[in-house]
């Protein structure tokens, strides 16, 4: 298993948790399983050509997932995803 | 450079960073001769300019076009309930220099736009991000690359709060990390989703200590690295940031050389879409729903905000969707009834008048100003928040 920490304004999408649970084999699987588990952030989360929306970032330890080849990075057990969306208050 | 020379009097003020051999008689000095221009006077704007004034920077400046109103008091700990209606760059001038008479208060009461900017930013050496707008965060960004000036960043958001400092002659700039804005309308703003009052207090002491470490050349800057904070889990996570070879404006082949128009890159809605509603009858006034409501006619009162803010105030009678449930709910909506949404401002229910239109609803319509303004054309016994 691994962790999804969710921000904030994406909370809505996954009954207000802050993390998820998720079981992947890399980081795509992981995603995959999110939204499997909260479908509604699957518009959130993907473009409709099934890539990462612009607006969001992923970082597995540290480390941004930038392009298509990082989706396909291995997962150990208890890696932790953040996934990063810009807020704007102040 | 020459630095400038301190009084006595300035010497006993800043005694405490003088005992520090960081900061010392030089650090107070490259304080002194130091500049900081902080976009915005609400929650970052705030913690900021107090803590760089008692700091002793010895040039701040302060742009704000806004007024101090009552909602602003929660957080916004530089304006007393005494300033509340007067310029925000007033009020805070007044703080700043009643806490520290040795610096210098420049304000700006106008909106920062691409025609103004580069002549309010030259003057300046490093640049605080204390706005609530993403236009404006792009447009600070593309300036601070363009010329070559650090942009320390912060961001709040209910709990959770981001600071970075970003210099493209170093590491990565705001594009790097978030080449494009989310969809408009998709990010609450703390007006409508709300702040938790201490947030911004975090967040600016800690933009203000990056401007203070930059001014003196010490410690690690936050250049390269975000740090995520959290208030519910008490937690302070960093990610490491990478300058993007593609980003549009500090890449390796930028298509951004000049300030663009960053209401238009948002998507955010000028006047004219609101003509567009006026003039489409999809809007009611306080007026006209009081004169509906008083010849009784049959209609449905759609509430779309949270749950928690209908005890704060409400209509007598009314049907309550939050705008996040809309969507899925609307089978409870009988398209055939005539429908008032409104919200707590009138901005949460426009949103959710063109969820409703697209959705096929004819006969629905949005209270401009939300139930607030109905607080204060109408009726004076329900609370304004």
């Amino acid at each position: 298993m691994q962790i999804v920490r969710i921000p904030t304004p994406l909370r809505r999408y996954t009954a207000g948790k802050s993390q998820v649970m998720v079981n992947g084999l890399n980081v795509s699987d992981a995603l995959q399983d999110l939204v499997s588990q909260f479908p509604d952030l699957k518009d959130h989360l993907y473009t409709s050509d099934g890539g990462i929306q612009p607006s969001i970032n992923l970082f597995l330890a540290e480390q941004s997932i930038h392009k298509k080849q990082d989706l396909e990075k291995p997962l150990q057990e208890n890696d932790r995803l953040v996934i990063i969306r810009s807020i704007s208050g102040g | 450079m020459m630095l400038p020379s301190l009084s006595h009097k300035e010497l006993k003020r800043y005694s405490r960073h003088l005992l520090i051999p960081e900061v010392g008689l030089e650090g107070q000095q490259k304080l002194k001769a130091a500049s900081v221009l902080i976009v915005g006077t609400g929650g970052l704007g705030s913690p900021i300019s107090l803590y760089l004034a008692a700091a002793g920077v010895g040039r701040i400046g302060l742009i704000d076009y806004d007024r101090v109103d009552y909602s602003n008091l929660q957080r916004q700990v530089i304006h007393a309930t005494s300033m509340v209606d007067k310029l925000k760059v007033n009020s805070a001038r007044e703080r700043l220099l009643d806490l520290n008479p040795e610096i210098q208060v420049e304000i700006f009461d106008q909106i920062l736009t691409s025609e103004n900017a580069r002549q309010i930013v030259k003057e300046y050496d490093i640049i605080l991000d204390g706005t609530d707008n993403f236009p404006t965060r792009y447009l600070l960004n593309d300036l601070c690359v363009l010329t070559g000036k650090p942009y320390i960043y912060g961001s709040i958001f209910r709990f959770d709060g981001q600071v970075s400092v970003f210099d493209a002659r170093k590491g990565p700039c705001y594009r790097c990390l978030f080449p494009e804005p989310p969809p408009s309308g998709s990010v609450p703003t703390c007006a409508e989703g709300g702040v938790f009052g201490v947030l911004p207090g975090v967040i600016g002491t800690l933009q203000a200590t990056e401007a203070i470490k930059l001014i003196l050349g010490i410690g690690e800057p936050l250049i390269g690295k975000l740090l995520l904070y959290n208030a519910l889990d008490q937690s302070f996570d960093y990610v490491k940031l990478r300058k993007n070879p593609h980003c549009k404006v500090c890449g390796d082949h930028p298509e951004i050389t000049d300030l663009i128009d960053y209401n238009d890159f948002c998507g955010v809605p000028g006047i004219q879409s609101e003509i567009i509603h006026l003039d489409e009858g999809y809007e009611i006034t306080a007026d006209e729903l009081e004169q509906i409501l008083k010849r009784n006619t049959e209609l449905c009162l759609l509430d779309v905000r949270k749950p928690h803010e209908a005890k704060i105030s409400n209509f007598s009678k009314t049907k309550q969707i939050p705008l996040d449930e809309l969507n899925s709910r609307l089978s409870e909506l009988n398209p055939d009834e005539e429908i008032i949404v409104f919200c707590r401002a009138g901005i949460r229910s426009k949103q959710a008048l063109d969820l409703l239109i697209k959705a096929g609803y004819r006969k629905v319509r949005h209270l401009k100003g939300g139930i607030n303004q109905w607080a204060r054309s109408i009726d004076q016994s329900i609370p304004i928040y």
